[in-house]
């Protein structure tokens, strides 16, 4: 009798340590999943960094009017990677909405438009801004799967025991749920 | 079924058609050492056979499927809204960014193929890079890497090779089955058993376009239309693009044959009249993905 009983103990020990240990491996897992996912988002970041000062110098001959856009592109750089996941993501998003006037102002130069060095910035930005949109999808779909395991019973009292902590969507101001237009 | 079991299950598939073609080339490998006089000898060249063309598909399948298309890389420099939209849609749905191909041809089409999502390749004709808007080409490429993410890829390619190479060989023992009976009056036991391997294989022909059919099942497309949508979460885009197919005046690629007409996002082998060689309509109709993809 008391072989059976101290079985049953036995065996439902060894069940929660297994329990303890898969849901621990899942978590360090999908943690990894969201910064590798946000390394990503860090990479075109940069390479939008990096392509900026090309794009100012291209227009700057061209673009009176838009002088404003252009310093406050500038201004706005160097927040892309250096601050807060919410700092880069607000300065991100400056920075596609002032990107979007700097392409449709262009379209009144048609001396800029076909130089061969611009049409090569605009796709190169183009590309990135899209790059951007999909790792933040990425990264923000990641962050999701954490932050279920994290809340989800039971893997919660694992997630609080071991101290993991959910993650930040990226994410600036209501910006997703509304496509915005810009006005000329 | 989520990405998990669907990647299983591809991969199951997958050894199954292997395991397939070898029950198939070994018995054939039998039937013909029986015709010569050394079964042993026929099972043995039969074995070292198809082990070599099991390497051959699973390490450089895609290559030779690309070499059939004429498919040949996309330079950045040459293509750079392409490769953009490649890298975008990869970085989306968490893979290397694969290697991209075109091939010229003002059709609209694409395909992805290779063993997984490390070591594979999307290809899209040069028509679908210049006749595509944005929107509509980042749906076409999201249909193809998740083709690529869920292991579709390596299934089809094993399709494309191996039943590629059975139904060559059926066609080839035929005609020697033909041919020997005009010219070599063979009689007694030996007729009988090549009359009667010559009505297997026959009978094999018809079978491995069912398997074909089978294995390519027109879920595969629906799923993938789903799946791309959720990567560039646009479906009008794909939709779009379909219309754009449906409606083309030219919609045949030069380049596709039979065993790679699967592969492609729409059939290749459509003519504009929409006759469809039935054997081979690997693809659901195109009304009814639109309509399906317009309801997501």
């Amino acid at each position: 009798m008391a072989s059976i009983i101290l079985g049953v103990i036995f065996g439902i020990l060894a069940f929660i340590v297994l329990f303890i240990i898969v849901t621990f491996n899942s978590l360090i897992m999908l943690r990894n999943r969201v910064d590798n996912a946000w390394s990503q988002i860090d990479v075109q970041l940069k390479r939008r960094y990096d392509l900026i000062p090309n794009l100012v110098n291209a227009v700057k001959g061209y673009i009176k009017h838009e002088r404003g856009t252009l310093t406050e592109i500038t201004k706005m750089r160097s927040k892309l990677i250096s601050g807060s996941m919410s700092e880069k993501a607000k300065a991100s998003d400056a920075i596609s909405n002032a990107l979007k006037t700097i392409f449709a102002v262009s379209e009144d130069y048609p001396k800029l438009q076909a130089s061969e060095n611009f049409k090569m910035l605009q796709e190169e930005l183009a590309g990135t801004e899209s790059k951007i949109a999909f790792s933040r999808q990425f990264y923000n779909d990641n962050v999701m799967s954490l932050n279920n395991k994290i809340q989800q019973f039971p893997s919660n009292i694992i997630a609080n025991w071991l101290n993991f902590k959910e993650k930040e969507f990226f994410k600036s101001e209501e910006r997703e749920k509304k496509p915005v237009k810009v006005e000329f | 079924m989520n990405l998990y079991e669907h990647v299983s299950s591809n991969k199951r598939k997958s050894f199954l058609l292997i395991a397939l073609f070898f029950i198939i080339i070994v018995t054939l490998g039998y039937f013909f050492g029986f015709y010569i006089g050394a079964p042993v000898i026929g099972l043995l060249i039969a074995f070292v056979f198809s082990t070599i063309m099991v390497l051959i598909s699973y390490y450089s399948g895609d290559k030779l499927i690309l070499k059939m298309s004429h498919a040949t890389p996309a330079d950045r420099k040459k293509y750079p809204h392409l490769v953009n939209t490649v890298e975008g849609l990869s970085i989306a749905a968490g893979i290397p960014t694969p290697k991209i191909y075109v091939i010229n041809d003002t059709a609209i089409n694409a395909f992805a193929t290779g063993r997984d999502p490390k070591n594979a390749s999307v290809t899209v004709t040069t028509g679908a890079v210049t006749r595509l808007k944005r929107d509509e080409l980042e749906g076409v490429i999201a249909h193809e890497l998740s083709h690529i993410r869920n292991y579709d890829i390596r299934m089809m390619m094993f399709v494309v090779i191996l039943v590629g190479i059975v139904a060559l060989l059926s066609d080839f023992f035929l005609r020697t089955i033909i041919y020997n009976k005009r010219h070599r009056e063979i009689k007694g036991p030996i007729a009988a058993l090549l009359i009667l391997l010559g009505f297997i294989l026959a009978l094999l022909a018809p079978l491995i376009s069912q398997l074909i059919k089978f294995a390519v099942s027109r879920q595969r497309e629906y799923l993938a239309d789903a799946d791309g949508s959720l990567l560039s979460r646009n479906p009008q885009g794909l939709a779009n693009a379909l219309t754009k197919i449906k409606n083309d005046k030219e919609p045949l690629v030069e380049a596709a044959n039979k065993a790679t007409a699967h592969l492609f996002i729409e059939n290749p082998l459509r003519t504009f009249k929409g006759r469809i060689n039935s054997l081979f309509s690997t693809h659901p109709p195109i009304q009814e993905r639109i309509k399906r993809l317009q309801r997501l």
